[in-house]
């Protein structure tokens, strides 16, 4: 059992490290997973496109860098570019260096969400485009994507709430995103169960905000695809 | 306004088509009955080159096309073609993201690049046409079948085709929604519409027919009037699907 002082104690250390933990995922964790989840999705929809093309070498760059990306650890990945490229002459800044890694990685994991979606509007939708005279890429741009992106809200979310949880690899280089801060508190007040506790309860919170946001986004447009 | 010569298209070892010669007047309406697998609907498909023929050649208003399977289509060619058809889908195809106006904009607004506020009253009048006005605003999954496939029709005339084509419109319909659907068809047919239906509506082509043609195993069997085909044929296979349609 635990005494009352040290109860007391762990309280105090949980109240006063509440709020630096949840500004460091206010400052770092949500920026970070904003920017490289746009940024991401973009990449991950150019890929679909160039795979879908047709062009051969457009389509052999889009499958290998999908090859890649998805078939090594995310956290080598992050390695590589901060403390592996320094040797090539490329240094780049923690946070940098973390948008660029998790960019990467989430493009390649969307590309196949993105993918799927666009081969999942039936034929008829480009055949009606066809038969208003619409180019191939206005259909895609103006009857395919639009509905693309509806049916892959739903996964997208799922990706979207598990790069909030993964840019805690951030912390490896040195990025004080929620997790690094959580580990520096814990380091100094030697309370790391429940500080990790209390770090996990900030994530968690992070995801319901955005499963909930997810869910009214999906019920918006659940209606308005080709089935 | 259209002809068509020794037209044929295989999909790979299935002969679908095997030399169509037909040719349709303009302001008529020709409509294309037939037994399924006999060809017909490939055959409307190919008037707007959602399947590209073998072989063949198709003449659509002054422009001539010559097939030759050898060679890949220049998609401009495609789509000088496409501007001169227009086509209505067994199941409707409307865009499910866009309201019934938008349905209608969509071409002219992004591919004839009209202006908007031109494109927009021409909608509505179509709209007023199929008798939608009140439904402007409305997504396809808030109508009925019998009205999503009038706006079909509505976005297939947006685009001020010369022809217009019709691939079992009524099909996928419930019984009872049939007729509004007929009914505009038949008001466009006597506006001198040049139409080409795929149907197996037999009173519709009784009605509204110029011009019968019966497709059998990939070729004509039998064309003229309806009176000719379904007052007095002397054609054993027309005879046989005719019977078979009566004794539903």
């Amino acid at each position: 059992m635990m005494t009352d002082d040290r109860t007391h104690r762990i309280i105090g250390i949980l109240s006063d490290s509440f709020f630096p933990i949840l500004k460091a995922g206010l400052y770092y964790t949500i920026p970070l997973t904003l920017i490289t989840f746009v940024l991401g999705i973009l990449l991950a929809f150019f890929t679909a496109i160039a795979r879908l093309s047709g062009f051969r070498p457009l389509v052999a760059l889009a499958k290998f860098y999908v090859w890649i990306f998805r078939g090594t650890p995310l956290l080598v990945q992050i390695f590589i570019l901060f403390y592996g490229f320094p040797s090539i002459g490329i240094t780049l800044d923690p946070f940098p260096a973390a948008v660029i890694a998790f960019t990467l990685n989430t493009g390649a994991y969307s590309y196949e969400i993105i993918r799927a979606a666009i081969l999942s509007i039936p034929k008829g939708q480009w055949e009606a485009a066809a038969s208003i005279s619409m180019t191939k890429a206005q259909a895609m741009r103006r009857i395919i994507l639009p509905q693309a992106i509806r049916v892959s809200i739903p996964p997208l979310g799922n990706s979207f709430i598990s790069l909030v949880k993964d840019t805690s690899l951030a912390a490896t280089i040195t990025v004080t995103e929620l997790f690094q801060k959580g580990q520096e508190i814990a380091s100094v007040t030697y309370e790391p169960l429940w500080l990790y506790i209390e770090v996990a309860f900030i994530y968690l919170l992070f995801s319901t905000v955005l499963s909930f946001l997810q869910s009214r986004l999906e019920r918006r447009y659940d209606r308005s695809v080709a089935k | 306004m259209i002809n068509i010569t020794n037209l044929q298209k295989r999909f790979n070892d299935l002969e679908v088509l095997k030399g169509i010669d037909l040719s349709i007047q303009k302001g008529k309406t020709a409509v294309i009955i037939g037994p399924s697998g006999s060809g017909k609907t490939t055959l409307l498909r190919c008037l707007n080159l959602l399947e590209i023929p073998d072989q063949g050649s198709l003449k659509i208003g002054e422009h001539t096309i010559q097939f030759d399977e050898t060679k890949k289509m220049k998609s401009s060619e495609i789509e000088r073609v496409r501007k001169q058809t227009g086509m209505v889908f067994q199941s409707y195809n409307l865009f499910p993201h866009l309201t019934a106006l938008q349905n209608i904009m969509e071409g002219p607004s992004v591919v004839l690049k009209l202006p908007k506020e031109i494109v927009r009253k021409k909608a509505l009048s179509l709209l007023e046409k199929v008798g939608l006005l009140d439904r402007a605003d409305m997504y396809p999954h808030q109508l009925s079948g019998g009205q999503q496939q009038r706006i079909g029709i509505a976005r297939a005339m947006a685009m001020e085709p010369a022809v217009l084509l019709f691939d079992e419109p009524t099909s996928a319909l419930d019984p009872e929604l049939v007729g509004e659907v007929l009914k505009v068809m038949k008001d466009l047919s006597e506006e001198g519409m040049t139409m080409v239906v795929v149907t197996h509506e037999m009173q519709f082509a009784r009605d509204v027919a110029d011009q019968v043609i019966f497709m059998d195993k990939g070729v004509i069997a039998e064309q003229g009037t309806p009176e000719e085909v379904f007052g007095n044929t002397k054609n054993a296979r027309t005879l046989q699907f005719l019977n078979k349609i009566a004794s539903r």
